[in-house]
């Protein structure tokens, strides 16, 4: 390991996707402390699903640094890599393994040996039903521990979502829409939840919805077409005259 | 917990079943007075066995499509490997008797003047040589092939697409002469297996029992895989491929371990089909065989493992009697079987059956227990 260029936990500078021409992301650069939570906004085809993209190894840019830790290039790493450096990420929409039964979808999620012949000759251990009851009790998806994945409603997909992430116990965590679809309670209870989990990590959070990223009380980045156009809090973000133009002017 | 998988209920179905098979096909036929009810005639044994040698087959295509979505139209290839493999063994047991009575060519290479055994023959007049190739050959194809197709993320039609490119060319490449195999012809004229004439009643009894003892073997393998965490993380693969990487699972792995499995076990089902039925040649590989085996699947009931095993022989029953009776319909009453399943039984015979158990004992329940709200009220 070489000595880190930078304290940030994840900094990305200068990142550049271009899809057959079209710059999904231009020249983008961010920073985030550990334990950081930050709120990234945008309008639809800003950009941010593309940057988590990046992050976790799904696109690769065409130029640009993206570092986890100072010094682990995430635009060298596959997508297994970067997970087990400690990224974990949460989907736009919410993606759960349907026919697991919302037990096992945690239990996969575990954070532990990966290869094939671990899981082969893997056994159950106290240790790791005792780590799944708690995540149960934390995502409020006790009672439906036996059922399939699929029957849970789309709120309750997001949490369980949300729980295997934490399963995984990554140092920061990609959050992608956690609000879509949600009930204004389900809205407000989220925003608790990822509160509590920003205290003791890094936590990246895309949302549309302004009412959740004001409880969320976070520093603001608004992306626009692939580049940052402000940066702060929520009140200085949305005072600023061209993320009122972006967001009014379509 | 360690014993729970043994008491599945599908799991002593198929066991019982084949139990019951392996007892009473041999008892029918050796038992029974020919000409009785009772009797099962001779040539209904390796009929038998070489279905029992598809359901071996099925069950190695559902392993990999059932359970973590890799539909290869290419199993017929392992199995044919497999099959070749065996052959060679049994082509070496001939000796002196073939009709030229070169006491080490098999007759073709007579035929083709050629005067040494070709290297790669060598070593398949021993037994355990032979078995270990019948596994060997197929894994290693699936493991070369798995890897370039895995690593490169090849999926869904297009996977299903290289793997019929895959055992079409083997099948031009197995009718060549100079590939030293038989050519078209292929090998067959087998004298004696393990010193016991192929022919026998006998040995055809053997052959059906330990093609039995192979499914069962393989049942038990494939159940004992699919309940582990390595299977959950086979059907998270299937489900959601992408979310199964962001948890930081390597899916390629995964895919080279099971579908090299998978291989292996077609390579075991190839090798006892081919004393059974005393031929292997290259039709065997002809892309239209390797498509059928997932027909036998899905009618049978894809990611059940039991579904395989009914849906093979169900299919091949119909088969022989429609290949009997009426042999030009045969592929129209395949084609429209698969059409019917696939629109009217998504989840196959097993699927349809479990519905239909579901509703009759929701039925039951509910006749048993009139007024359970008044019931619960007081
Ligand atoms: N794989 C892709 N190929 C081509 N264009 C893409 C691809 N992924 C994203 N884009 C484009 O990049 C832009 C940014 O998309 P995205 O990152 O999903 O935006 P956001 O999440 O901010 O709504 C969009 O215009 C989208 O159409
Ligand atoms: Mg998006």
């Amino acid at each position: 390991m070489t000595a880190p260029v930078t304290p940030a936990l994840l900094y990305l500078d200068n990142v550049t996707v271009s899809f057959d021409g079209f710059r999904a992301l231009n020249a983008l650069s961010l920073a985030i402390d550990h334990a950081e939570m930050r709120a990234i906004i945008g309008p639809n085809g800003a950009g941010k699903t593309t940057m988590m993209d990046v992050i976790t190894g799904k696109t690769r840019p065409n130029e640009g640094t993206a570092l986890f830790e100072g010094s682990y290039d995430l635009t060298t790493l596959d997508e297994a890599a970067i997970a087990e450096l400690g990224i974990g990420r949460k989907f736009q929409t919410p993606t759960v393994f349907e026919m697991h039964t919302v037990e096992d979808n945690l239990l996969l999620a575990l954070q532990g040996a990966r290869s094939p012949l671990a899981a082969l000759l893997s056994r159950r251990l106290a240790r790791e039903r005792e780590r799944i009851d708690a995540l149960l009790e934390r995502v409020r998806l006790t009672p439906n521990r036996h059922r399939r994945a699929g029957e849970l409603s789309h709120g309750q997909k997001q949490w369980l979502e949300i729980g295997m992430l934490l399963a995984q116990e990554p140092k920061l965590l990609l959050i992608d829409e956690p609000a879509a679809g949600m009930t204004d309670q389900e809205t407000a209870d989220t925003a608790d939840l990822l509160r509590e989990i920003a205290k003791t990590k890094a936590v990246i959070v895309v949302e549309h919805d302004m009412t959740f990223v004001r409880d969320l009380g976070v520093k603001v980045t608004c992306l626009h077409e692939g580049s940052m156009l402000a940066e702060g809090s929520l009140d200085v973000v949305s005072a600023n005259e061209r993320v009122v133009e972006v967001y009014l002017g379509r | 917990m360690k014993t729970r998988f043994f008491f599945d209920r599908q799991t002593v179905l198929v066991l019982s079943f084949l139990t019951a098979a392996a007892v009473l096909v041999p008892a029918m036929n050796g038992l029974a007075a020919p000409g009785s009810a009772l009797h099962l005639p001779d040539h209904i044994v390796p009929l038998l066995g070489k279905y029992l040698c598809f359901a071996l087959l099925a069950l190695s295509v559902d392993l990999i499509w059932g359970f973590c979505g890799i539909l290869s139209l290419g199993h017929g290839a392992f199995f044919a490997l497999g099959g070749y493999a065996m052959g060679m063994y049994l082509m070496r047991q001939i000796g002196p008797r073939g009709v030229y009575s070169d006491p080490i060519l098999p007759d073709f290479m007579v035929f083709l003047n050629w005067k040494d055994l070709p290297w790669f023959w060598q070593g398949f007049d021993w037994f355990p040589f032979a078995a270990l190739m019948v596994l060997l050959v197929p894994g290693c194809l699936a493991f070369v092939f798995g890897w370039f197709a895995f690593r490169s993320r090849v999926t869904g039609v297009y996977f299903s697409i290289i793997t019929q490119a895959m055992t079409f060319a083997l099948m031009l490449a197995f009718f060549r002469n100079d590939m030293g195999l038989g050519g078209n012809n292929g090998l067959t004229d087998f004298k004696e297996i393990l010193g016991f004439p192929v022919q026998a009643g006998s040995t055809r009894i053997a052959l059906f029992v330990l093609s039995v003892a192979a499914l069962a073997g393989g049942y038990l393998l494939c159940r004992w895989v699919v309940g582990t965490k390595f299977g959950k993380v086979l059907v998270a693969v299937r489900d959601a491929e992408s979310r199964t990487r962001f948890l930081g699972y390597r899916v390629e792995h995964y895919k080279l371990a099971v579908f090299t499995l998978s291989a292996m076990l077609a390579g075991v089902a190839g090798a006892l089909y081919v004393p059974q039925v005393g031929i292997i040649n290259p039709s065997e590989f002809a892309p239209a065989s390797s498509i059928e085996v997932v027909i036998w699947v899905a009618v049978g009931g894809r990611g059940t493992l039991v579904g395989a095993i009914l849906g093979a022989m169900v299919v091949n029953a119909g088969k022989t009697w429609f290949t009997g009776a009426l042999p030009e319909f045969w592929l129209f009453a395949l084609g429209g079987l698969f059409v019917f399943v696939t629109l009217f039984m998504p989840n196959g015979i097993l699927g349809a059956a479990g519905d239909l158990w579901e509703r009759s004992s929701q039925k039951l329940r509910a006749a048993r227990s009139p007024k359970p709200l008044t019931h619960a009220a007081e």
